[in-house]
């Protein structure tokens, strides 16, 4: 039994939001119509989105970092959402482990999005049914597509490569193996809802400059040493100065 | 958490509504051994109905949870169909169970249909009874599946308790024995001391319960933080964008967006209004003074308004996490 996730790299996510705009393209021109958009351009802007991209500054001024986290649903493997829902809307597939809402069968009481510790689903206040991230369902194993396109649109839409997507319960996957080598964790562990859904950390990068990679070896100015002591040869640098 | 209207009015008026049945039940059965005297059917008839017009209320009030109205009709039917592991699909089939047989409680008492089923002579109406008996099991069902709703979040560590089950069959029952007191002011004089000691010392329990919860929510350890939320170990984590600029569901659902003195003014108007207000118009009326025992039981409710309010206000969801800056 597999389990389709995705696995985000935080050292590479750059904030730029490309796996936001191309969700919402994607999803909003499927089969369930259109998520709203009330006010796009206007004051009040708002809106169904299955992914968001928050910014977190992490430590104290100097020494800061900048975090871009990117989230969506989780597609947890012990998913509280599902068995809370009164009418089967809310599913967990037991092929993929995708969790899906049946638009047509929801009441849109909202207690699924209750019962989301990490704030996942979404209502759509037009359509009056609750949506969530579906994995491009619609996408994934859509045939008349070439093999290299049948990937969630975020995952194909990050410019730095920052998402993974793949079968996290097959040991030799990409996903599986980068979340093994590169520490991959989950949001909220507490709860014991096992999101699917993985987090690579942020890596911490050194690099060590020698003196003499400051200095130009190779360089016929010699710009460098302009302001040190000037040598007593004459070379063509002392002639032009 | 952001309170709901009809989800507010739902579980105070379907509360209402089963203390009421309970309470008129309570009589039926005590007055078969004896220990109260026994009532014409139409005090059994009028005070179902009167139930069963607080339950119409409640579901009335439900009918506008539902993303559209409508669904109420094309696809409510569904929410009895996940019973095996979701107490909100419990509750939609307890509701119309106990509607149904409330509806059996006062259609049987309006005609009389009393059979001696069980073939004794000494105790006439024995149909009723079961009835009632089975409809009181049903009462106690909807209390345990409507707080169950909120006390199986486990995450949502204010509701996460058992108090919260007790609470809501408390608050029920204390409502509904102060309209019982209030009804037999003037169907059956002789029954206003009883319902009324009845209200107070569940209206009594009701405050133990309540003030336990209170308690135990300004102490709550919370299992989840921003450092887990995302991930990050470090302890300085300041947010600095949303994912957005003019908010969405998650900070509209969540947040009640009113300030921690409105939230603790609430929090005082309930507990007067709900405890020391009607137990000692409760008591004024003992003597069976109409008003007084009127006043009782619309204070109590206005209060459990309020109390509602405050319950879903302070609720506090682990998805606030990730937005610090609502």
């Amino acid at each position: 039994m597999s389990q389709l996730a995705l696995v985000i790299d935080l050292n590479v996510c750059v904030g730029c939001h490309a796996c936001v705009t191309s969700c919402k393209q994607w999803n909003t021109s499927g089969d369930a119509g259109p998520m709203f958009d009330d006010n796009p351009y206007d004051k009040d802007p708002t809106g169904t989105f299955f992914n968001r991209v928050q910014t977190y500054e992490i430590g104290q001024f100097p020494r800061t970092e900048t975090l871009h986290f990117p989230k969506s649903c989780l597609h947890c493997e012990d998913a509280p959402c599902v068995p809370v829902c009164p009418t089967g809307a809310s599913f967990k597939r037991e092929d993929d482990g995708i969790v899906l809402v049946d638009y047509d069968k929801c009441i849109g009481c909202k207690y699924c999005s209750w019962a989301c510790p990490y704030g996942a689903r979404e209502f759509d206040k037009h359509q009056k049914v609750m949506k969530k991230c579906t994995l491009c369902v619609d996408r994934i194993y859509d045939e008349s597509l070439p093999e290299s396109m049948r990937k969630p649109a975020c995952v194909l839409a990050c410019p730095t490569s920052a998402r993974l997507f793949g079968d996290v319960h097959d040991p030799d996957s990409e996903v599986s193996v980068t979340i093994r080598e590169q520490g991959g964790y989950q949001l909220m562990p507490e709860w014991g809802t096992k999101p699917s859904n993985h987090y690579l950390p942020r890596r911490k990068t050194k690099m060590h400059i020698h003196e003499d990679e400051l200095v130009r070896a190779d360089n016929p100015l010699k710009k460098e040493d302009i302001r040190h002591e000037i040598s007593d040869d004459v070379t063509l640098d002392d002639w032009m100065m | 958490m952001h309170p709901t209207f009809s989800v507010i009015f739902l579980t105070t008026l379907i509360g209402v509504g089963q203390g009421l049945f309970l309470a008129i039940f309570t009589e039926q059965s005590y007055s078969t051994v004896n220990l109260l005297p026994a009532q014409e059917s139409s005090f059994y008839v009028t005070g179902s109905l009167l139930a069963l017009a607080f339950m119409v209320g409640g579901l009335f009030a439900a009918v506008f949870h539902l993303g559209k109205p409508s669904y109420f009709i094309t696809r409510a039917w569904r929410g009895v169909t996940q019973w095996r592991t979701s107490w909100l699909s419990r509750e939609l089939i307890a509701l119309p169970l106990v509607m149904g047989l409330m509806f059996l409680y006062m259609v049987f008492h309006y005609f009389g249909w009393d059979a001696d089923i069980f073939g004794s002579a000494e105790t006439k109406g024995q149909l009723t009874l079961v009835i009632g008996g089975l409809g009181s099991a049903a009462v106690f069902i909807l209390f345990v599946a409507t707080g169950m709703i909120y006390a199986s979040l486990k995450f949502l560590q204010e509701w996460n308790c058992s108090l919260t089950v007790f609470n809501y069959i408390l608050f029920g029952g204390a409502s509904g024995f102060t309209l019982a007191a209030a009804y037999s002011a003037f169907a059956a004089p002789e029954l206003v001391a009883f319902y009324a000691s009845w209200a107070m010392i569940i209206t009594l329990a009701a405050l133990v319960s309540r003030a336990m919860s209170l308690f135990r929510n300004a102490r709550i350890k919370y299992k989840s933080t921003l450092q887990t939320a995302i991930g990050v170990r470090h302890t300085q984590i300041q947010q600095k964008a949303m994912g957005m600029m003019g908010g969405s569901y998650n900070t509209r659902e969540y947040f009640h967006g009113k300030t921690a003195i409105f939230l603790k003014s609430i929090k005082w108007i309930f507990l007067v209004l709900v405890f020391p207000l009607p137990l000692l118009l409760l008591w004024l009326g003992m003597d069976g003074n109409p008003q007084a025992l009127v006043l009782a039981f619309a204070i109590q409710y206005l209060g459990l308004l309020f109390e509602r309010w405050f319950f879903f206000a302070q609720a506090n969801h682990p998805q606030n996490l990730y937005y610090q800056t609502v």
